[in-house]
């Protein structure tokens, strides 16, 4: 069972962002089971009615505060401040972002932001980029999981480099959650089978024209690929090799 | 007094405290969080905070996200 902080967590973890109403939200986590639903923490002008927080209280889910859309360490210190006072929660998904075209990781100001919240008593989950050395750096710093993108969030791409996955997950020793890319049920088996520990999807399951339904896709996805891991792949051959014996075949 | 809320311009009577703006910004404060000026005024702490002009508040809450 993965481990976060002490504490037990499916590998399926949901972001809800792009459902169209809670009573969706509601029917995807139902499908999903996630061990974690993050959430965004926003001025209240711009939210809409009905209250996100009371439907996720009443299915009983771990609510994961995120500060996706921060451009340095202070905005998003600042948010990560906000959410553990709005949500009662000091964890944090750490997301600060570069630029608002690639949406990639600004991972100088990812580093700095990852400190100062963990010297504040926070269990901080970067979004970070598929490099070892940097994921190293931010468990260095105290972070209790890193989360490299498969490729750029919301894009839909799965995982564009499969080594860069394998290589952070042989550089650190914390659990590694494969963050943004993924578009659908295949690509979360395929982060698992690369040894991740949990895989985040949002888009892939908020704007699938069956939102529901790839919600348990991939909740099967990722338990299937789990399973692959820890049975082991075969290695890869450079020619072919029989499954059925060659001795007594008909006419030879 | 004129301050500004969420990014918008909110003007209140003098000696507002920061519980008096939360009952029109945010009418129910569970889950919701406060910023005055760059830092987090925990909840305990709204009726005692007054505002002054030219503040910045961030009423913040919960919202659909990845």
């Amino acid at each position: 069972m993965l481990e976060v902080a002490g504490v037990q967590l499916a590998p399926l973890w949901l972001g809800t962002g792009g459902l169209t109403s809670l009573e969706t939200v509601r029917r995807v986590i139902e499908a999903a089971r996630p061990g974690l639903v993050t959430v965004s923490v926003r001025r209240t002008s711009d939210t809409g009615t009905g209250s996100l927080l009371a439907t996720l209280r009443d299915l009983g889910v771990r609510v994961l505060p995120n500060t996706a859309g921060c451009l340095g360490a202070q905005e998003a210190v600042l948010t990560a401040e906000l959410a553990r006072e709005a949500l009662g929660t000091d964890w944090v998904k750490l997301e600060v972002i570069g630029d608002e075209v690639s949406l990639l990781p600004d991972v100088v100001e990812l580093v700095e932001a990852a400190e100062t919240l963990v010297a504040r008593g926070f269990t901080v989950l970067p979004y970070t980029t598929g490099d070892p050395v940097v994921a190293r750096r931010l468990v260095d710093v105290g972070c209790a999981a890193v989360m490299p993108l498969g490729s750029p969030i919301g894009s839909g791409r799965g995982i564009a480099d499969p080594h860069t996955i394998e290589a952070v997950r042989a550089a650190v020793d914390v659990p590694v959650v494969l963050d943004a890319g993924i578009g659908t049920a295949s690509e979360a088996a395929h982060a698992m089978e690369l040894g991740c520990d949990a895989v985040l999807v949002a888009t892939a399951v908020t704007r699938a024209e069956e939102p529901v339904a790839m919600a348990r896709a991939m909740s099967l996805a990722v338990e299937s690929g789990q399973l692959a891991r820890r049975a082991g792949r075969i290695p890869r051959r450079e020619t072919a090799r029989a499954s059925s014996p060659m001795r007594g075949r008909v006419g030879r | 007094m004129r301050l500004s809320v969420n990014g918008r311009p909110h003007e209140l009577p003098e000696g507002t405290a920061l519980t008096g703006l939360l009952e029109t910004v945010a009418p129910d404060p569970r889950g919701v969080a406060v910023a005055l000026n760059g830092s987090v005024v925990r909840a305990a702490e709204w009726p005692a905070t007054p505002l002054r002009e030219g503040d910045l508040v961030e009423v913040v809450t919960a919202h659909q996200g990845g």
